[in-house]
């Protein structure tokens, strides 16, 4: 090789070497500044699990709580209204939570909750995201059983938030995570550990 | 030589061709980057051009994700970059760079103007480029000023009382200025919420413009030299200068290694010195603005300070504003005072030394006095500086027109 | 070398900057240093302690979160809850004071400051020298001034432990008649559960914690600096080996 080759070969090197150092270095710059979007201490802090006394729930009655700035609907349903989920099955298209992002392995179950008596289920449509509106009035005629409407585009939920077949929504209403602190107290957020 | 002219700059194939039918890349690549030849002597002082460059990203760039979570409101502002330094992931990180490179930037911008002086740089044929230059420097102040309200702690609530009622000082006019400025009756939530707009928006483009006209004007003339020489009147055949060499490769590798060292000592203010004794965050800007109690002692930036001092020597409010004000547009006339024949100090004779000398201390000497209390002593030598400074532009056509310079030779110095 | 000469002279350049500003000192005494430790995790989890059991009272944190100080002073959650979180139910909850502003103003007739940012404005060697200097004073509404901060409306809060003093002040005659006092020594009226030697260091660690929430980042900074500065002086070096490779054919 000649002196010039020996020059070319280093340079190249060194070419290389530069650039790679330099990106790795951009590349580990970017990384506080991706970080940065992240939800911060504060939103943390307010995205924190919330307390919900369910002692005065009335039996077909349901409240909606905030947790994280998402709806979150607690519904305490009647023997009228479980009985209703099995005759569903047919009309839904994932009666059986087998899409598991949607739901704690704890509420994989018919009810889709830890006791069938209360349904927890985030008040989020799954098609794209608006709130959907509680229609508990039995129609036979409809096939409907009562449960979820969605408003905006027509989206139908069974009293387990369970979607019907032939709407835009794609899959279940999410069940956050929550537990029973006591038999009158749900915290939602947080399913196991100490709040 | 030519081999490294082979390498780069030749046409690529099908995609850039189709780029090149559309959109001039690889002739504005060519004129401004792999065919624009600056001199091969520069020297320690040519980096500072590239570094303000690189604070400016600095700068846009952090600023973006600070106003992310920066709330201009009288009632949340302080809050909010507390907000930013302790709950925001590695927000700290990203306010620190911010407060630091705000430094740095006139740090670097004033180095790179004192290498104008020191070459002249700014004589003819590059009178624009230095006008150009002096306007970015007006706008980097009053962003700089603008972004120090920001904060809403004491320092910045009471020096902008303090800078914003010097313009009270204009005959007639004066008063409702200062309103105008301040939207209020006083420095208020209004007087954020404007400063704010300014700060994010209106100058940043203004700086962007301006440095973008900037290298515009430069790359048409053509960079100076430490000897002073005009490289394009020795040109080979083919239309290189003799003495110049490619800025890329050339000199980007060569600025590179001054970006890097340049970030080591930026990375070692953010991270062991952030406030830098007091000079680049001020103690008293970390209480919240009070509206009842100035801070015992205030001080603007070290970077306003040397005008400052001058503003405060003068002992009328008046004629204290007009000399401020003079001292920061006089440079800009520089062009014209300067009558030397040359260009560089290197050929410039014994008088241009000593007054750039001279100036330079009370530059910095007046830096010094503006952070010390007005009184005594230092209002004196604030008043003997001030002089000197304003000496140094006024008295240069006549000393620089019996100055004995040196004879410039025909090509550039240079020792490998 | 004539690089480096300009090299260096940069470097003198920006120590010239370095030097600290002094913070500025009421009453003109000259302040005893603090000499506080901020890498002492024992010396903050002591100074947490204090500064919940005799500051929070009065004094909120408001940027601080308790989980944050259980992170940076190694407190496990437990600890956290049993040993500093008297007025507060959950980890991420800022320090607030036991006190509502409205009522605290009434009481001294100015609301006690937050201490988020206390050291940070005043200086470490100022708040300690503040905790130290309390003396009795007849007439003052709290029945005592302060060597530091004349006049504050602050009772002496830790008197328990220090005991009251007295302050003896020099007064020099000028050669106008006007009289300059200054600050000589202090005199122990009573003592306290604490000798000198320990309230000293009960003011060091509090004011420790103090500088510690002024700026709870402080040693992340320093610990990621470190190997920042060690990656730009790998990539020095290679882009230094890169520009005398291509410079090489600048004749």
């Amino acid at each position: 090789m000649t002196e010039d080759d020996l020059d070319r070969n280093r340079r190249h090197f060194l070419t290389i070497a530069t650039v790679v150092t330099g990106l790795a270095g951009a590349g580990a710059a970017a990384i506080p500044f991706l970080s940065s979007l992240k939800p911060s201490a504060r939103a943390q802090a307010m995205g924190a699990p919330v307390e919900v006394p369910i002692g005065s729930l009335q039996v077909g009655e349901m409240v909606r709580v905030l947790w994280r700035g998402k709806l979150v609907f607690v519904l305490r349903r009647d023997e009228a209204m479980l009985a209703t989920l099995p005759g569903m099955t047919d009309n839904l298209r994932d009666p059986n939570s087998e899409v598991v992002e949607q739901q704690p392995e704890y509420a994989m179950n018919e009810s889709r909750s830890v006791k069938p008596e209360y349904l927890v289920v985030e008040g989020s449509c799954t098609h794209l995201g608006c709130a959907p509106i509680e229609d508990f009035e039995v129609r036979p005629a409809e096939g409907w059983g009562g449960g979820f409407f969605c408003p905006c585009h027509g989206s139908k939920f069974d009293l387990a938030g369970r979607v019907f077949k032939g709407v835009p929504a794609p899959t279940n209403l999410r069940v956050p995570p929550y537990r029973f602190v006591r038999d009158d107290l749900i915290l939602i957020g947080l399913d196991t550990g100490a709040a | 030589m030519a081999r490294i002219e082979a390498e780069v700059g030749t046409p690529k194939g099908g995609f850039m061709k189709w780029i090149d039918d559309r959109f001039p890349f690889t002739s504005t690549m060519k004129y401004h980057v792999t065919e624009y030849y600056a001199s091969k002597n520069f020297n320690f002082w040519y980096v500072f051009g590239v570094l303000a460059f690189v604070v400016l990203f600095i700068q846009l760039f952090t600023g973006i994700f600070l106003t992310m979570n920066y709330k201009p409101d009288a009632a949340q502002a302080f809050a909010s970059v507390e907000y930013i330094m302790r709950d925001v992931e590695w927000g700290w990180l990203i306010r620190y760079m911010h407060s630091t490179g705000a430094s740095f930037f006139f740090i670097v911008v004033y180095l790179h103007m004192f290498r104008a002086m020191l070459y002249g740089s700014y004589k003819k044929p590059r009178e624009l480029i230095w006008i150009i230059g002096m306007l970015i420097f007006l706008v980097l102040m009053a962003e700089a000023f603008a972004g120090y309200l920001l904060p809403w702690g004491q320092m910045s609530y009471w020096g902008a009382q303090v800078i914003i009622s010097l313009f009270g000082a204009i005959p007639v006019v004066g008063d409702a200025l200062v309103e105008i400025i301040r939207g209020d009756y006083s420095i208020s939530d209004i007087t954020l919420n404007r400063f704010f707009a300014l700060h994010v928006i209106a100058l940043p483009l203004a700086l962007i413009g301006l440095v973008f006209v900037h290298i515009v004007a430069l790359h048409e003339v053509g960079s100076n030299n430490p000897d002073g020489i005009e490289i394009k009147e020795n040109k080979d055949a083919k239309g290189v200068p003799l003495d110049g060499i490619a800025f890329h490769p050339y000199h980007t590798s060569k600025d590179l290694v001054a970006i890097i060292i340049f970030l080591m000592i930026f990375s070692a203010v953010v991270f062991f010195a952030p406030e830098m004794g007091g000079y680049f965050l001020e103690h008293a800007n970390f209480e919240p603005a009070n509206l009842t109690a100035t801070p015992e002692h205030i001080a603007p930036v070290w970077y306003f300070t040397p005008f400052y001092a001058i503003l405060r020597a003068v002992p009328d409010k008046l004629w204290g504003f007009i000399l401020f004000g003079l001292s920061v547009l006089l440079p800009m006339f520089l062009p014209w005072l300067d009558k030397s024949r040359v260009k560089s100090i290197r050929y410039r004779g014994p008088i241009y030394k000593s007054a750039l000398t001279i100036f330079v201390i009370s530059f910095l000497t007046l830096g010094w006095l503006g952070v010390q209390p007005a009184e005594g002593i230092y209002v004196r030598m604030a008043q003997f500086f001030g002089v000197l400074y304003f000496a140094f532009f006024l008295l240069m056509p006549y000393y620089t027109s019996i100055d004995k310079t040196k004879p410039v030779p025909e090509r550039v110095v240079y020792n490998g | 070398m004539d690089k480096l000469n300009r090299f260096a002279s940069v470097l003198a350049l920006s120590a010239f900057f370095m030097s600290p500003t002094s913070f500025a000192a009421g009453g003109g005494a000259a302040l005893e240093p603090a000499k506080i430790d901020p890498d002492n995790i024992n010396s903050l989890q002591r100074g947490a302690a204090n500064f919940m059991n005799y500051c929070s009272g009065c004094h909120s944190a408001e940027y601080v979160r308790f989980n944050t100080i259980g992170k940076d002073l190694e407190l496990s959650e437990e600890m956290l809850v049993d040993n500093l979180m008297f007025n507060a139910e959950k980890t991420f909850e800022t320090i607030q004071s036991a006190m509502p502003a409205e009522q605290a103003a009434v009481w001294y007739g100015k609301a006690p400051p937050d201490l988020s940012l206390m050291a940070r404005a005043k200086g470490a060697d100022y708040v300690y020298n503040f905790l130290k200097g309390f003396y009795i004073e007849e007439g003052s509404p709290t029945g005592v001034n302060n060597l530091v901060l004349a006049g504050t409306s602050m009772p002496h809060v830790l008197w328990e432990l220090q005991g009251y003093q007295k302050a003896i002040f020099d007064h020099h005659e000028n050669a106008d008649g006007s009289v300059t006092t200054t600050f000589k020594e202090w005199e122990q009226l009573s003592e306290g559960e604490l000798d000198t030697k320990d309230y000293d260091e009960f003011v060091r660690d509090t004011v420790n914690f103090l500088a510690y929430i002024a700026e709870p980042m402080r040693s992340d900074r320093r610990k990621l600096g470190v190997w920042v500065l060690m990656y730009l002086l790998f990539f020095l070096i290679i882009a230094r080996m890169l520009k005398k490779q291509i410079w090489k054919d600048v004749k």
